[in-house]
């Protein structure tokens, strides 16, 4: 089967293939290959790039925490078994078929990590950014996680103890963070704005209100 | 396996870099890479645990030089070739010069939402009861398999405490090589970071990891 979509958006000079780099050569002929052989489906292909480069992201996850700062028995139920809360809202699937939510309060703070590879709960926050996938992150969240924390900004108190999730298995984390003060009389899709990737892997703190608007 | 993949407390790679309004994706070729290795892994031809397999099997030297989806390419290819969907000549030419393999099923674009939404859940029916219990201390075998594994180094040898009980699961031990395994119960351990690091650790500091049975000794109380 002939691929003929133009799957060069990046280097629009080059839509004859003449100047591919390296690596973009290395992958067009992996596809090419595939394709021809039968394994892969064109469509399919580009299905699975769209759906995780535009419906799945942190936006579900935010929804998720946005319920639960809302709906005390939702947060119990949350807390209790992640994947069947969060499939209350139409949010699951692979990555995260076996959810863990995590609570961060008022003295302990929740950090997670894969140390081994990259998991990350995928339905909820989408795919992970390149620094949760490099060394320096996986490294370190173990070992130095105030380091780490600083690195990103966050400086939590001396006797804040932090907890360090290490995804090795097909459990996946997601932290819940502490509703932000001055937020009582903002509506569920209000709060779901203050809700960022990143405090929902712990390596950041939901935005305060007066930044949001 | 003790490869490069293993990093938690290595030092020197400096400091995280968190880039502002990241893209989901870099360059095209990352999303064409990123959707064959899922698409190929849906036939069936390997578990996604041979596929961690794969890539942590790469030279350290490479695995660290090498950007997240270089490392999925180089493995897909890899395994590609290894399970005998197409030679490495094929690859080069990126052009077939024989028929397909067999494979046990094909992704077609329907089924994207209902199969991705589902996912594919690793528990499976215990065949014997869990071994431990919530709030036992456990001592992690210092065991370093030449193969796939899921008990990073920095927690062998080391005394925990079980906190959850989640199930059994797909050993990823066995399911990275093909192999049929009885589920084994998968547990999250806590250990005190100065259990961990030593002294220097942060005070009051935690790590959990996931773990399985088969990784555990019984420990003693401490």
């Amino acid at each position: 089967m002939a691929h003929d979509h133009d799957h060069h958006h990046d280097h629009p000079d080059h839509a004859d293939g003449s100047s591919l780099t390296p690596i973009e050569a290395r992958v067009r002929a992996l596809e090419s290959l595939l394709l021809e052989k039968g394994y892969v489906q064109a469509d399919a292909l580009d299905a699975l790039v769209e759906m995780y480069e535009t419906r799945i992201g942190p936006h579900n996850g935010a929804r998720v925490v946005a319920r639960a700062w809302t709906d005390p028995a939702y947060r119990d139920r949350l807390l209790a078994d992640g994947t069947p809360a969060i499939a209350e809202l139409g949010i699951g699937g692979r990555g995260g078929e076996h959810m863990v939510v995590v609570e961060n309060t008022a003295d302990s703070h929740n950090l997670v990590v894969c140390t081994l590879c990259s998991c990350y709960p995928w339905p909820v926050l989408g795919l992970p950014p390149v620094w949760y996938k490099a060394p320096p992150y996986r490294a370190r969240a173990v070992l130095d996680p105030r380091g780490v924390l600083a690195e990103f900004g966050l400086t939590l108190p001396e006797a804040t103890r932090i907890t360090v999730w290490d995804s090795t298995a097909e459990t996946r984390f997601m932290v819940l963070p502490l509703r932000p003060a001055g937020t009582e009389s903002l509506t569920e899709a209000e709060l779901a704005a203050l809700v960022t990737r990143d405090c929902m892997i712990g390596t950041g703190l939901p935005l305060a209100p007066e930044t949001a608007q | 396996m003790n490869g490069a993949q293993d990093l938690g407390g290595a030092h020197g790679f400096g400091t995280v870099m968190p880039e502002a309004n990241e893209p989901v994706f870099h360059a095209e070729w990352e999303r064409r890479v990123f959707a064959l290795a899922l698409a190929v892994g849906y036939t069936g031809t390997w578990t996604l645990d041979g596929s961690r397999a794969a890539r942590e099997s790469l030279p350290p030297a490479e695995y660290l030089s090498s950007s997240y989806y270089e490392i999925w390419l180089a493995a897909l290819e890899a395994q590609v070739v290894a399970h005998g969907l197409a030679t490495q000549e094929e690859i080069a030419a990126g052009a077939s010069a024989g028929p397909a393999s067999p494979v046990k099923r094909v992704l077609r674009a329907e089924e994207i939402p209902p199969r991705f939404s589902a996912g594919f859940p690793s528990d499976r029916p215990p065949d014997a009861p869990a071994l431990y219990a919530v709030r036992d201390p456990v001592l992690t075998r210092n065991d370093h398999p030449i193969g796939h594994t899921r008990l990073p180094r920095y927690v062998r040898g080391r005394r925990g405490v079980i906190e959850r009980v989640h199930g059994a699961f797909v050993l990823p031990d066995a399911s990275a090589q093909g192999r049929e395994a009885p589920p084994q119960w998968l547990y999250t351990v806590g250990f005190e970071a100065t259990e961990l690091w030593g002294a220097s650790a942060d005070p009051g500091g935690r790590v959990t990891v996931a773990a399985f049975e088969g990784y555990l000794l019984p420990g003693a109380a401490s």
